[in-house]
């Protein structure tokens, strides 16, 4: 019988659940934990500047691995900053645990020092949360932590662990639990059959199918069974910001991406289509535009390993709980042994409606001028990347010329806040990428708005050497804000303007890290070229971008999914 | 359209909270809710009344069952089923009214459970409308407090909500 103090089992419990790291920042009523976590080497601890960025770090990991963060901070303060990043990732269903410190139980509820109760204020933004009541509990109360965020359709779980769990003197028999089953919580292993088999025979007879896939597909890992039903269908397929790299981008059967700033193609083709096979999305309102105008012609079939997001706001005409991969799987077999095939003629004029739709507008944008558009910046890094490179971004403008414009031939390599829309994300995300995968490229798109958010961690990537490469997009100015005021406030630019920026070249030297400027567009390439090359540092490149961009296509507010600005003259 | 979606949820600290939280958040109804241990002492059986179109109640039995702590749930109004509320009322009686509520309370096939020299305390169980029509016929001015527990609910026949 081995017996352990409740820090000493926490600790042995994230070693034998396989964690590698931790991201964090101690406190008070952790201090028995970070002493156990002292004591070892197994688990590593990376400590950041600000409790929101450990819960981004985290996510990036857990995006770029498919495998679920761990995040580990104090009481009161500590557990609140985590809040952002844990909505964060509950909004965009990431595998996530976060362990908080609590004030000793014999203290709850008589609002002592740093008390906060994070069961209750981080309620609405897990998937569930689960507080510590006796040190010998620790060990299953961790694997169960563990299993509801990275089972179903994955996201975050706290657990609350109030000081005296931990106790260095007090020592309990230690179990690590082999197996957890909790009867109120089974989540779908298969689609249902009947369902399935449905699905099939109207993916055969449609005239005018498409399919559109989501972060589903990527959290799912089934982007190899999409892209072999794809193609073995000949259907054209868009999938949504999340969805990105689950179907490779320079494919001739992909049309981009779909939604508010989607290509024209995909917005066309989903408005017209006759059948809509969603695999993994959520018909979230960044797709949909005004869900009465939503793509009248379309029968819905609906793949979703949570039955909540099947008919929410889309009715499904047939609804399939399951996931992603075994359904996908399931259908690659019925179409094989199918004897329909399909309407080769029907396929045919559909392709070339969409291939007039592709040359009508297609992604573009005016680059002649002296000024460097951010879309060229993106472009570039493509192109001197290979397409390969880990890109994580904030929220705005560039976030939007970056998922336009980097074309992602494989899933996880795009990380970015999608349903939360988090300022700060990038950076810390990017770094979390970086620790886990040092031999590749990981470029952080941001602007001089985000990057502001969450800029302390630039110390963070100091002590643990993470050369990221942060591509600050600056255009002076509050990018999509100012976007938005052009084009329905008449152009009143309120508060989207930054004065007195800092000089981000000497920034990033007082941290220890390498600046460069980029202001000329002749020297763009060059430039980059230079920066990419410095495999071992932390490169901050400031690039003066064009101030007056706007990012296109962009849907009209209201309207249905076909209608769009194509510039900022151009209206369909 | 009215319901009441039963639901049988862990017997676990917190577990109300998000019940009433995802409402709240959801934006959806609560009219009535009762929640009590059931003789599985692990469960609690947990009685909420809403209001919402067919597509708002398919989310909030969707989004409950998603709860990691709800264990089973039914939509009673889907099928034929029992409904009870208890009410407590305190009414003013003196002289010759006390005779008249007394009738009252008999024909609602209620008990007087408490008396003094100038209230009754009356029993009432029914379904909701049954206690509102009790209200009503002894008239509002003669209450001095009610108490209503709020609906529960059984399926009849041979239908169960259990493990």
């Amino acid at each position: 019988m081995e017996l352990l103090s409740g820090a000493d089992m926490l600790i042995r419990s994230l070693q034998d659940e396989g964690i590698e790291y931790i991201y964090g920042y101690p406190g008070g009523a952790a201090l028995h934990i970070y002493d156990a976590l002292f004591r070892q080497d197994k688990v590593k601890h990376i400590l950041v500047r600000h409790e929101q960025a450990a819960v981004h770090m985290a996510d990036g990991y857990a995006r770029a691995t498919g495998k679920p963060g761990t995040v580990l901070v104090t009481s009161g303060p500590g557990a609140t900053n985590t809040i952002t990043g844990i909505a964060t990732a509950f909004m965009d269903s990431i595998p996530m645990v976060v362990l908080c410190g609590q004030v000793a139980s014999t203290l709850i509820g008589e609002d002592a020092f740093q008390e906060t109760d994070m069961i209750g204020v981080s309620r609405p933004v897990v998937k569930h949360n689960l507080s510590v009541r006796h040190p010998e509990e620790i060990p299953e109360v961790i694997r169960k932590a563990y299993y509801i965020a990275s089972t179903g359709r994955p996201g975050p779980v706290v657990v609350d662990i109030p000081k005296d769990m931990t106790t260095p003197n007090e020592r309990f028999e230690y179990v690590f639990p082999k197996k957890i089953k909790l009867r109120s919580y089974n989540p779908a292993i298969r689609g249902h059959a009947g369902q399935i088999k449905k699905a099939v025979d109207m993916l055969m007879a449609a005239k005018r199918p498409i399919i559109y896939a989501g972060g589903g597909v990527v959290l799912g890992k089934a982007s190899d069974q999409l892209t072999e039903l794809v193609r073995m269908l000949g259907y054209p397929i868009t999938n949504t910001l999340m969805g990105i790299g689950c179907y490779p981008a320079s494919d001739k059967q992909h049309l981009g991406w779909l939604g508010m700033h989607g290509t024209y193609e995909s917005n066309m083709a989903m408005h017209h289509s006759d059948l809509i096979l969603c695999v993994g999305a959520r018909f979230d309102d960044r797709v949909t535009n005004a869900t009465e105008k939503f793509c009248p012609g379309a029968r819905i079939v609906h793949i979703d390993i949570d039955p909540a997001s099947i008919s929410k706001t889309i009715d499904a005409d047939v609804p399939i709980v399951g996931p992603v991969d075994a359904v996908l799987k399931e259908m690659i077999t019925l179409v094989k042994e199918s004897k329909d095939k399909p309407d080769a003629d029907a396929i045919a004029s559909w392709w070339k409606q969409i291939d007039e739709w592709r040359a009508f507008h297609g992604m573009r944008y005016e680059n002649s001028g002296d000024t460097i558009k951010p879309q060229e910046v993106i472009e570039t890094l493509c192109r001197l990347t290979n397409g390969e490179a880990y890109v994580t971004s904030d929220v705005g403008q560039h976030q939007m010329f970056a998922a336009q414009y980097y074309k992602f031939d494989k899933p996880n390599r795009w990380i970015n806040s999608g349903g939360l829309g988090t300022m700060g994300f990038g950076l810390p995300a990017a770094m979390g990428v970086k620790l886990t995968h040092p031999d590749d490229e990981v470029l952080c798109i941001t602007g001089e708005g985000s990057i502001q958010m969450n800029i302390q961690e630039l110390s963070t990537c100091k002590q643990y050497n993470l050369p990221v490469k942060i591509i600050n997009l600056n255009n002076q100015a509050l990018g999509m804000v100012k976007q938005w005021q052009d084009m329905n406030y008449e152009s009143r630019h309120s508060q989207s303007y930054m004065e007195s920026l800092p000089d981000f070249i000497k920034l990033a030297e007082a941290y220890g890290h390498v600046g460069v400027r980029i202001d000329r567009k002749e020297d763009l390439e060059a430039k980059l070229k230079e920066v990419l090359a410095m495999k071992d540092e932390l490169v901050f490149v400031d690039i003066y971008v064009d101030r007056f961009e706007h990012v296109y296509p962009m849907q009209v507010a209201r309207g249905s999914m076909k209608d769009m600005w194509l510039s900022k003259t151009e209206r369909v | 359209m009215r319901r009441i979606i039963s639901v049988l949820l862990e017997n676990e600290p917190g577990a109300l909270s998000r019940v009433v939280g995802l409402f709240s958040q959801r934006n959806y109804n609560i009219e009535t809710l009762t929640v009590a241990p059931t003789e599985d002492e692990t469960l609690s059986r947990l009685t909420v009344t809403t209001t919402g179109s067919d597509k708002v109640i398919e989310q909030i039995t969707k989004q409950l069952n998603k709860l990691i702590e709800v264990v089973k749930l039914v939509d009673l109004t889907e099928g034929s089923h029992i409904e009870r509320e208890l009410m407590l009322v305190k009414l003013k009686t003196t002289g010759s009214q006390r005779a008249e509520i007394k009738r009252t309370v008999d024909i609602f096939r209620g008990q007087i459970v408490d008396v003094t020299s100038s209230v009754y305390t009356v029993q009432l169980a029914g379904d909701s409308e049954k206690l509102d029509g009790f209200i009503q016929a002894v008239g509002t001015s003669g209450v001095l407090e009610v108490v209503r527990t709020g609906v529960s609910g059984i399926a009849r026949g041979e239908k169960v909500l259990s493990l």
